[in-house]
Formats: C-alpha cells, sequence, structure tokens
C-alpha cells in the first residue's frame, strides 16, 4: 500500500473527517443488513460497502449549494451530503419520519433542503435527469454544479449516452461520475463494455474526462474538484470514473457467486476506510483516538436505530397524498 | 370573438404564458428555427431567443430528462414531442421520473411539467405514425391527461396546464391542427377535470374527447333526421376526469357509447364504461357501448385505415342498433 502521509495539521483533521464520513456509512450499512435480515427493512437493499471513499471524497468536493444525484445504492451518498442518519435510517424502516416520509425506501433518499435529489432506481435514467438541473442552473444563471453517480452498468443504456450529448452541446455544468465496481448485479464489465474504461466514452462527446483508483479519499476529493471547478466556470461536464469495488452483493439477496473468494479479497486489502486509518496514523492519531471515533460512531447508529424503531409507520390518510401537488 | 386556428390557439397559450412567467420554457426536436414541425411554435423562437426556445437533437429520452430535472429545481418546461409516437423513447422519464417524483420524495418535489405534442390516428401515416396513447397515460397516477376538441378548449386548457405543478400530458390532434373556432379575444383559462356538453340530446349520451368529437357531431347530425335526440360530452380532460358531467347525461338519456380513437382492449372508454355501470346502473336501459379503433395495427391502404378507425356512420349504427 503506497500512502500519502497527511502532511500538516489541516490535511490530518481534513482526514479525519472523511474517515468518520467512512465510518459513519459502514456502520450505518451494517446495521440496515442486520435489521433486513431479521425482517425490519424490506424491498431491495443495495449496500455501498467497499465504495465508501467515493461518495465521501466527491461530496466533499461540493459546496451546499451543489446538487447530488444518485442511484438506488445511495445510502452513503447521502450520509457523506451530511444528512442525520436518523431519518434515512426511519426510511428503511419504512416510517413517517424517514427522509422520504416513507414513501421512498432504500432507493429513494430525497432531501430538497440538501439539495439531495434523489435516490433513482431505473438504470441510467437519472442521468439525464442531472443533465436536466444542470440545465436550470444554467438557464437560471446560478453557479450551482450537479454531479451525478451511476455505475458502469448504467453507461451501456441509452439515457446515459443522450444526457452526455445533451450536456456537452449545452455546456452545463454537470460531473457525471461513473462508480466502476465492475460488476452490473452478475454481469462483469468484460461482458457488457466494448470499451473497458468507461471514461474514453468521453471522448464520443468532446468531453472533459478523468480516470481514478477510488480507494483514496482525498484523491478522490483532489480529482471531482477539478471537474467540479471547470464546470462552474461554464467549461463544460466531465465524465470521471472510479475504479472501486462493493464487498457485498449486488444486493442483500445475491450471495455474489458470480466472483472469486480470491478476488473478493484482494479488493479487501485496498479498503478505503484501512487505508484511511493506515495514514490518520502515520500522521500522528493515535489508534485509541481512532477506536473512540468509531465507537462513537457507533452508538450514533444505535440511536438511529432505535430512532427508526420506535417512530410510527405513516398515518394510513397519507396513501392518497402526494400522488399530486398540493394547491398553493 | 376571433376565429383562429386549433395550431394558433395553443401558441397563443404558450406566447401568453411565457411573456408571464420567465420560468416557462420550450423544449424540443425542431420547435425553434424551423418553428415546430406542426408549426405550433411558430415565430416564438424571434420572440423568446434560443434561451427559452430549445431545439434539441432526437433524443427523446435525454430531453424529457432534462425538463424533469429542471422542474426539480423550479424551472416550469415545456416539453414537445414531435408526435407522442415518439413519446415512447421517454415513457420512462414520463412515469417512472416525472408522474412519481412528488409521491416518492414523501410531497418535496412537485413537477411543474407540459409534454405535449401531436397525437392521434389517421392522415394515412400506417403502423408508427397512427396511434392514440392517452389510455397508456391516463393509466398512470400522478399525471393529468388533457385532449382539447376545440381551439377554444386547446387555449383554455393548454394555459392551465403550464399553470399546474403536476406533470400535464397534453395531446394535441394532429388531424385538427388546422381547424378553425372561435377563441374569445380575452385571456381565459378551463380548469383542468372540467367536461362540457357540446351538444344537448334526450336519447343518448356519447362520451367523447380530442377528434373522435367530431365523429360524434357528424353521427348527431345524420341521427337528428331520423328524430333522435343525441347528447354528447367532451371530456377534455381524462385526468383528473369529470364523473358528474358523464352521470347526470346518462341519468337523463339513459344510453351511453364512449367514442374514441384508441384501441379497445384496456383503453380508456373501458373505464368510463365501468364507471358508468357502477354508478348509475339503474339508468341504464341497455348496456353501454364503445366506438373505437379496431384491434389491429393501422394500415397504410386507405380503404384499410378508413375501416380502422371510428367514424360517423359507426357511431350512427351503433346507435340505432341500441335503441332498436
Ligand atoms: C433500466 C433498468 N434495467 C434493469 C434494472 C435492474 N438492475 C438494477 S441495478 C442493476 C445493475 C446495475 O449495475 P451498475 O450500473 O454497474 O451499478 P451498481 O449496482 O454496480 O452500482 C440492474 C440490472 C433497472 N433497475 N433498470
Amino acid at each position: 500500500m503506497v500512502s500519502s502521509i497527511p502532511k500538516d495539521s489541516q490535511s490530518v483533521s481534513e482526514l479525519q473527517e472523511f474517515y468518520r464520513q467512512m465510518v459513519l456509512i459502514r456502520k450505518f450499512e451494517e446495521a440496515a443488513a442486520k435489521a433486513y435480515s431479521v425482517g425490519k427493512i424490506g424491498g431491495f437493499l443495495h449496500l455501498y460497502i467497499g465504495q465508501e471513499a467515493v461518495g465521501v471524497g466527491s461530496i466533499a468536493a461540493l459546496t451546499p449549494h451543489d446538487y447530488i444525484v444518485s442511484t438506488y445504492r445511495d445510502h452513503g451518498h447521502a450520509l457523506a451530503r451530511g444528512l442525520h442518519p436518523n431519518p434515512l435510517m426511519a426510511e428503511l424502516f419504512g416510517k413517517a419520519t424517514g427522509i422520504s416520509k416513507g414513501n421512498g425506501g432504500s432507493m429513494h433518499f430525497f432531501d430538497k433542503n440538501a439539495h439531495f435529489m434523489g435516490g433513482h432506481g431505473i438504470v441510467g435514467g437519472h442521468i439525464s435527469l442531472a443533465a436536466g438541473i444542470a440545465f436550470a442552473s444554467k438557464y437560471k444563471k446560478e453557479d450551482s454544479v450537479t454531479i451525478c453517480f451511476f455505475g458502469e452498468g448504467a453507461a451501456n443504456i441509452g439515457s446515459f449516452h443522450e444526457g452526455l450529448n445533451l450536456a456537452a452541446i449545452w455546456k452545463l455544468p454537470v460531473v457525471f461520475i461513473c462508480e466502476n465496481n465492475h460488476y452490473a448485479m452478475g454481469t462483469p464489465e468484460y461482458r457488457a463494455l466494448a470499451v473497458k474504461d468507461v471514461s474514453i466514452r468521453a471522448h464520443a462527446y468532446d468531453m472533459a474526462r478523468d480516470h481514478i483508483e477510488g480507494d483514496e479519499v482525498r484523491k478522490v476529493r483532489d480529482h471531482v474538484k477539478v471537474a467540479v471547478e471547470r464546470a462552474r466556470r461554464g467549461e463544460g461536464p466531465t465524465l470521471i470514473e472510479v475504479s472501486t469495488y462493493r464487498f457485498r452483493g449486488h444486493s442483500m439477496s445475491d450471495p455474489a457467486k458470480y466472483r472469486t473468494k480470491e478476488e473478493l479479497e484482494a479488493y479487501k486489502k485496498k479498503d478505503p476506510l484501512m487505508r484511511a486509518r493506515h495514514e490518520l496514523e502515520l500522521g500522528g492519531i493515535k489508534p485509541e483516538e481512532l477506536d473512540k471515533l468509531e465507537i462513537e460512531i457507533q452508538t450514533q447508529i444505535d440511536e438511529a436505530y432505535q430512532f427508526a424503531e420506535t417512530s410510527p409507520e405513516p398515518p394510513l390518510s397519507q396513501l392518497h397524498k402526494y400522488v399530486y401537488a398540493e394547491d398553493k | 370573438m376571433a376565429i383562429l386556428t386549433y395550431r394558433e390557439a395553443l401558441n397563443r397559450a404558450m406566447v401568453e404564458e411565457m411573456e408571464k412567467d420567465p420560468l416557462i420554457y420550450l423544449m424540443g426536436e425542431e420547435v425553434g428555427h424551423y418553428q415546430g414541425a406542426y408549426k405550433v411554435s411558430q415565430g416564438m423562437l424571434d420572440k423568446f431567443g434560443e434561451e427559452r426556445v430549445i431545439d434539441t437533437p432526437i433524443s427523446e429520452n435525454g430531453f424529457a430528462g432534462i425538463g424533469v430535472g429542471s422542474a426539480m429545481v423550479g424551472l416550469r418546461p415545456i416539453i414537445e414531442f414531435m408526435t407522442w409516437n415518439f413519446s415512447l423513447v421517454a415513457i420512462d422519464q414520463i412515469i417512472n421520473s416525472a408522474a412519481k417524483m412528488n409521491y416518492m420524495s414523501g410531497g418535496q418535489f412537485p413537477m411543474p411539467i407540459v409534454f405535449r405534442g401531436a397525437g392521434g390516428a389517421g392522415g394515412r401515416l400506417a403502423a408508427q405514425h397512427s396511434q392514440a396513447f392517452e389510455s397508456w397515460y391516463a393509466h398512470c397516477p400522478g399525471l393529468k391527461v388533457v385532449c382539447p376538441a376545440t381551439p377554444k378548449d386547446a387555449y383554455g386548457l393548454l394555459k392551465s396546464s403550464i399553470r399546474d405543478n403536476n406533470p400535464t400530458i397534453f395531446i394535441e390532434s394532429e388531424v385538427l391542427y388546422g381547424s378553425k373556432g372561435e377563441v374569445p379575444e380575452q385571456e381565459y383559462t378551463i380548469p383542468l377535470g372540467l367536461g362540457e356538453i357540446k351538444r344537448k340530446g334526450t336519447d343518448i349520451t356519447l362520451v367523447t374527447w380530442s377528434r373522435a368529437l367530431s365523429f360524434a357531431e357528424e353521427a348527431a347530425i345524420i341521427l337528428e333526421k331520423e328524430g333522435i335526440s343525441v347528447e354528447i360530452v367532451d371530456l377534455r380532460s381524462l385526468r383528473p376526469l369529470d364523473e358528474n358531467l358523464i352521470y347526470e347525461s346518462v341519468k337523463k338519456t339513459n344510453r351511453a357509447v364512449v367514442v374514441e380513437e384508441g384501441w379497445p382492449v384496456a383503453g380508456f372508454g373501458a373505464q368510463i364504461s365501468h364507471l358508468i355501470q357502477k354508478n348509475v346502473f339503474s339508468y341504464l336501459d341497455h348496456p353501454v357501448e364503445r366506438v373505437t379503433q379496431m384491434d389491429v395495427p393501422m394500415s397504410y391502404a386507405a380503404n384499410l385505415e378508413r375501416m380502422s378507425l371510428p367514424s360517423a356512420n359507426r357511431v350512427a349504427d351503433t346507435i340505432r342498433e341500441m335503441l332498436r
């Protein structure tokens, strides 16, 4: 492991904050997996475990008025945006206190105030939505940038190509972040992508591109920041491919038998959390201090679990609410 | 009153609304420089510029998505489909994104977007360009579905659709674009969900919308000569639906026929038929009948197209049979 040692106290505390967020995501999802296995969470549950550095690093490159568009694998992105774990866990439990009032579930976290523009369940469909949000920023002459996460599987659907082409011809302020975890459900990338490097596709749209490894959180942040600043200057979109890995199956119902133990073990050696912890220790943070941080986060997650469990279900009157917007 | 074509009425509605609200923009294939494939947006590029009248590449899914995303953050897009046949490429964005955004976000994201364009069957355009899709969209909660039949209705309903905070499917009749009618000079709107009795009668109720209104009206004139008095209910919007208008008419005439351009199976007429039989069953002297397009794709051959489409004669025959 080639480690970049944080040089000064500022970069140490920055990395410490990223580490906190990544541990929060991991522990949140471990708790969610537990709740799922005892039937407290229904539907699909797609975990982000292993990919934390991508969401945390990318979102750290944004300001609060920038926008984030996510997929069904949205827990990590929402937590990295700073959303409180309580309403997120409550959403997974289908409770009235959930971030989407229980109407959304795991795949559809939304928070208008945080400019968290949703988890979306149709592979690739949200890519043109993200372009649309960026279109609105340009139309209103606001300097917000939109970032859009998706997998390498989504890069094969029409909406990806249409969204990128429109964003490119109109120079929209959007950054497309392909989290390449090398599998779309059970389909490995080599069976789905004619050209393995997704970022190469940027050339087809005369778009800026970048390709990075996703295990080093500060590196992700630095690269995404370049693209965000380019977009903010009005110089158009970027396609960034971040190579990463999900340690779990596609969703909780997937035992992931299509990949080898060796492959998984090799990637686990590049666990972004382990890496950040190692770097923090090299930067002078004592292991006991990091253990303490983890315990604090575990307490926070336990509280979120408790909050979700004890929250009420939505009132039955909510069934017909929100189908149409309420009149002003 | 001015005499306007259906297309001019739609144009006037969009222009007036865009003059009032800078958040409204028009986007679609050929809406700008080409002045609209059916010339509905004639002159709008000059008036509003390229920032608000926006030509797109051929990418229905992409620009429908642009519309939905921009509506999430407060713009009020009017997305034109050259014809509704091509909306099928974008149906994912319409149904999976637009229709559900407010619901699945727990009320956080209203969706003030209008999808509009030419719909309907006829003109020897054959199987892929000659289809009425309102039943498809009316199936889906979260959408509003509007199908005007006259220039006057087209103007008032389009203005209401643009002002609505929900996704509206506004299906214009391709065949009616050149049709003329009186349109009041003064600004007005027609609320979505308000039908209209287009003709008063006592013997039978015809329930219809969009271009099929013309088949109904023609049939009514034919039957009048035979002493049969036909009442015509023009729904104007399918979602929301003016149910009471239908029921009040049926209570008076005791018979109903639904006349529509679309296919029969799982079509919107089936829904109306169900509602009538459920809610005013005791007033009925005859089962509700339907006159629809035949249950086949559209043929190019002139005689087969004619046979496939509903017509005044088919409506008249159906009614004669019911009154026998
Ligand atoms: C249009 C569409 N087709 C299929 C699916 C089912 N599906 C959900 S996730 C998925 C795999 C997507 O893989 P990828 O885009 O690489 O993202 P990842 O899950 O790896 O993060 C599939 C096939 C879907 N939701 N939408």
